[in-house]
């Protein structure tokens, strides 16, 4: 399968870069502004960009191993029944308090 | 022939064959989608190419094909040839693993590529990996615009996996397996899960746009805003990869509704008093379930307007997130005490009450998350909006 859709994907881009005009001017190869030149456009000219964006990356890291730590505690719920729920539920109101802080904090804020 | 080579033969056969399908797919989805967009705007759509328009697709494949490749200047050549590669690869790859009928109903052969024990969980990571495919694109067009959008798309995606994630583990509780078999299984067994986890579905359902980048949530492709996004730079087939990127993990996202939450691949067992058998038509139910949420998806973005940046956060973290660990702890509480004595189907009651609240809070909480700070002064004062002659003259007047 994946060798299947690696090999569409690799076709298609050959394919294309094979077939159709290939006539490239300066005026064509410029990134989008508008149809000015963008002196300092590039990503590599130290544009900068909110810290938000690494904010939510950190805490969706943080997260995201809550959520694989509770896969297979879902999984096999059922058979560790009594004592299950508190342990599952300790670790929620943990990372609730994680999570109010951040709510606090105001990092979840776009202004 | 040796029995792994024919094994081996027989899946790269599946795997081709479930590709094309879902490239013819995604060809006739565009058209389906452009129709249904006329229709629902009262004008007819696309109808000069072939007969009702049906060789559009065709027409627009070649022409995209035959188009000229531009390699932007500013652009790193690898990582900008190779990110929509990315994106479609994954895109495909999560597709194979759902079944769309029992074992061995296929002319004899099972009707998926792979069925790992571990299915659902694969078919989440295939799903995330296009966050890469993406924001490596947006990242390698050395542009601004690019730049940005793929920012807000990484960040949109990240952020509603979350609510995706943990929308499902209420299924797992229930459940108690990861293989899509067994989810579809238990469904012919209990009924269908969307009745138990009707909030969990609501919640997936919304992740499940936030992720594929559909309308309401399609940010990073807002054309008054960002120019395309990430698809500034690109051109040609290149381009039209990201496109089926899109539509293919929207396909995905439908097929993993139907299996999760209505039933798989069986049909409702009351049709069977009509025509005996029908409820066992494994692939047909799978497809007519999937067209639904298909049209479902295209009904939305016909009539639902794209919301703001800060908007889209704030409901993923602090609405979403939320609701679906308060799904999880309720269903753990449920099943840990309740269940044994009542059985499932107050859970029905519960689910229903969850999306009352959802729709009831999700209306009356907006305003009150709003961050006072960001807000103007004359937004907090309640007179701000009266017209009185003293503050005629700083409205604007008439």
């Amino acid at each position: 399968m994946l060798l299947a859709a690696l090999g569409i994907g690799v076709i298609a881009v050959v394919a294309s870069a094979l077939l159709g005009p290939k006539k490239a001017s300066r005026a064509k190869l410029m990134p989008y502004e508008s149809g000015n030149d963008p002196q300092h456009g590039g990503v590599g000219t130290g544009q900068r960009f909110p810290v938000h964006f690494y904010l939510v990356a950190m805490l969706f890291i943080v997260f995201d191993i809550e959520t694989a730590f509770f896969y297979p505690l879902a999984v096999a719920y059922q058979k560790l029944l009594p004592f299950a729920f508190i342990e599952a539920f300790t670790f929620i109101l943990l990372l609730l308090v994680g999570y109010f802080y951040v709510l606090k904090k105001k990092v979840l804020e776009w202004a | 022939m040796p029995d792994w080579l024919a094994t081996s033969l027989i899946t790269l056969l599946k795997a081709i064959l479930v590709i094309l399908g879902l490239l013819t797919g995604f060809a006739y989805m565009t058209l389906v989608e452009r129709k249904l967009l006329g229709r629902f705007q009262l004008r007819p759509g696309p109808n000069r190419v072939g007969p009702l328009g049906l060789l559009q697709p065709v027409a627009d494949a070649i022409k995209s094909i035959f188009k000229e490749d531009i390699n932007v200047t500013m652009a790193d050549k690898v990582v900008y040839t190779i990110a929509p590669i990315i994106s479609v690869t994954f895109a495909l790859l999560a597709f194979g693993g759902i079944p769309a009928g029992p074992a061995g109903s296929l002319f004899g052969e099972n009707p998926w590529v792979y069925n790992l024990d571990a299915g659902l969980l694969v078919l989440l990571a295939m799903t995330s990996m296009g966050v890469y495919g993406i924001f490596l694109g947006g990242w390698a067009s050395g542009s601004k615009y690019p730049m940005l959008g793929g920012l807000r798309s990484s960040a949109q995606m990240i952020s509603y996996e979350l609510g995706m994630g943990l929308s499902l583990l209420g299924v797992l509780m229930l459940v108690g397996s990861t293989r899509l078999q067994d989810i579809v299984g238990w469904q012919a067994g209990n009924g269908w899960l969307l009745l138990f986890q009707m909030l969990g579905f609501v919640l997936f359902l919304v992740s499940a746009f936030a992720e594929t980048n559909r309308a309401p949530f399609d940010l990073p492709e807002a054309e008054q805003e960002l120019v395309a996004g990430f698809l500034t730079e690109y051109s040609a087939i290149k381009w039209a990869l990201y496109q089926m990127a899109e539509y293919i993990s929207m396909f995905t996202a439908s097929a993993m509704m139907v299996t999760l939450f209505f039933g798989g691949w069986k049909g409702p067992q009351f049709l069977n008093g009509l025509i005996p058998g029908i409820s066992e038509w494994p692939i047909v139910w799978f497809i007519a379930k999937m067209a639904f949420f298909v049209f479902f998806f295209i009904w939305v973005k016909a009539s639902i307007l794209r919301i703001r940046y800060d908007q889209l956060m704030r409901f993923g973290w602090k609405l979403v997130l939320p609701l679906a660990l308060i799904n999880t702890v309720l269903t753990a509480f449920y099943i840990a005490y309740f269940k044994a004595s009542w059985g499932l189907w107050p859970l029905v009651l519960g689910s229903l009450i969850g999306v009352g609240l959802l729709i009831y809070v999700s209306d009356a909480v907006r305003s009150l998350w709003n961050t006072p700070g960001i807000r103007r002064a004359e937004d907090l004062s309640p007179r701000a909006h009266t017209v009185t002659p003293a503050n005629r003259q700083t409205l604007g007047g008439d």
